[in-house]
């Protein structure tokens, strides 16, 4: 079965790499709501590009299954949204695809990587969507489109099915307009799956969506100093505004240091470019790829198909990734990013000794103009300070709207312990009042 | 600087040993960009080591046949098949 190509004249944010209305059940939690799922979701029949020229004729033959999951429950798919090339940026514009606008900011980035699925629900494209989390790709872009967006406790939502990019990182997450809705979408797709061995019973019997009654009296915040340090005033100044807010409804707000944080962007990027180098070995033109003209043997033929069907950040990570790796680097990198990992993990478990909810802005700046930041690749990793540290300790975290700097969206990230998703969406829901 | 620094010539020894072909203009856009990024990353030098207790266990599940993809489903991807397999280049 082919699917159809977006349509431009309707898209106007381009935020659909390809269209396609697939039912789901009639009755359900999720029956009547329309959803975007990121285009690293395989979904039977319908094209999964992964934002990459690799893939752009690649159709699944099952469905992943957290598609699965939205489709029993009722909900309607309206198409595969635009995302950074195998996930890997912060603003949706390495996508193979064209960049997405910010509905909420035009000329803007929507963040990323899933920014198509954060702007399908800001432009009312969509109700609800798919995202998936490997540094703060689902975060990044509800913060900068001014929705909602979780990144679940590591294995409580299957994998099985996503196109793979850092295994040990990345969780499916939702997004939504309200804290309730985004609550319900991962009470769905939270559980146990056979097909993937790292998935946990922690969201089994899940009422997240219960848990969105604001209710914060007696929460204890702790806001992490070491993160307000980097982002901008403006921004500082709106991500305050919204703790005020706690506090007038009975939550307590503290100062939390972590030092481990300093090494926390570094020690992300060498181990989600260590396991992209691998993960992506898969992508060899035999299987699925490209079909090129290239001539010799199995190495030469795999390398042309490679160097034509990634762009430069696939490739830069891959190639970083395998330095990382190689004899002689790997002691001095991808050890010395675990130590960092165990240390990050320390410093959050010791945190939550003493608060319930960490608190950070979710992005230190505001969204950039399209255009603006992909020639300096280490600028837009600094970007990702404050969202990283959350994957590194496998924690849930919640990014819900805390107001804006003239006009542009800024978001509250709240962290919770492992398996604290009620706790966090109690708290953002406060916030959303 | 990094203390580990790459040219053009190292960078395409990675890529080799990536199996991604790279021109030489990328190449030394790489290089230039690699030496920002691994200056950046030497700070790990200053992580002490840290224990780490492993929450990890084995998951296994008994051995039976599943139902799978059909073969046909299986190629309806590929570039090239024959006769019902995948077909590759030459291993060497």
């Amino acid at each position: 079965m082919s699917s159809d190509h977006a349509d431009a004249g309707d898209d106007v944010h381009n935020v659909f790499v390809t269209e396609a209305t697939v039912d789901g059940n009639d009755d359900g939690p999720l029956a009547g709501r329309t959803i975007a799922i990121k285009d690293n979701m395989s979904t039977e029949g319908v094209r999964t590009t992964c934002g990459s020229a690799m893939l752009d004729e690649y159709v699944p033959p099952y469905n992943a299954t957290v598609v699965d999951r939205v489709l029993d429950a009722g909900a309607t798919m309206v198409g595969k949204a635009n995302m950074d090339e195998f996930a890997m940026g912060g603003t949706t514009e390495t996508s193979a695809f064209g960049a997405t606008e910010n509905p909420a900011a035009p000329d803007r980035v929507p963040g990323g990587s899933s920014g198509g699925s954060a702007a399908a629900v800001a432009a009312g494209e969509a109700d609800l969507a798919l995202g998936s989390d490997t540094g703060g790709s689902v975060r990044n872009p509800a913060a900068f489109c001014g929705v909602v967006g979780i990144k679940p406790t590591y294995g409580l939502v299957s994998r099985y099915g996503i196109v793979a990019y850092a295994n040990s990182l990345e969780q499916v997450g939702p997004l939504a307009n309200t804290v309730e809705d985004a609550a319900l979408l991962l009470d769905v797709i939270s559980g146990p799956d056979p097909n993937d061995a790292t998935t946990n019973d922690g969201g089994a019997d899940s009422e997240y969506a219960a848990a969105a009654d604001g209710d914060v009296e007696g929460l204890t915040v702790g806001v992490i100093t070491d993160l307000i340090e980097g982002a901008d005033d403006d921004v500082v100044e709106t991500f305050e505004a919204s703790l005020d807010d706690l506090e007038a409804q009975g939550a307590a707000i503290t100062e939390v240091s972590l030092d481990s944080l300093e090494h926390a962007v570094q020690a992300y990027y060498v181990i989600a470019m260590s396991e992209a180098s691998s993960n992506l070995a898969r992508f060899d033109g035999v299987r699925y790829g490209p079909d090129t003209d290239a001539e010799g043997n199995w190495n030469e033929q795999f390398a042309a198909v490679r160097e034509e069907g990634f762009g430069p950040e696939v490739k830069r990570r891959i190639l970083l990734g395998t330095y990382a790796l190689s004899a002689g680097y790997h002691d001095k990198y991808y050890k010395k990013a675990q130590d960092a990992r165990a240390w990050v993990k320390q410093d959050f478990d010791d945190a939550f000794e003493d608060v319930d909810v960490l608190a950070s802005p979710t992005m230190p700046v505001v969204p950039p103009k399209l255009g603006e930041s992909l020639d300096d690749p280490l600028q837009l990793y600094l970007m990702d300070a404050n969202t990283v540290p959350v994957n590194l300790a496998n924690l849930p975290a919640i990014s819900v709207p805390a107001g804006d700097v003239d006009g542009l969206p800024v978001g509250c990230q709240l962290i919770g312990p492992k398996f604290g998703e009620e706790t966090i969406i109690r708290a953002a829901s406060a916030v959303e009042n | 600087m990094s203390d580990s620094p790459v040219d053009a010539d190292e960078v395409q020894h990675v890529a080799d040993l990536a199996r991604v072909d790279l021109d030489d203009a990328d190449a030394d856009e790489f290089a230039e960009q690699f030496a920002d990024i691994l200056a950046y990353f030497d700070a790990l030098d200053e992580v002490p080591e840290v224990d780490s207790d492993s929450e990890l266990v084995n998951v296994m599940r008994p051995d039976e046949v599943q139902e799978g993809l059909s073969q046909e489903e299986a190629l309806q991807n590929a570039p090239e098949t024959e006769d019902g397999f995948f077909k590759g280049p030459s291993v060497s």
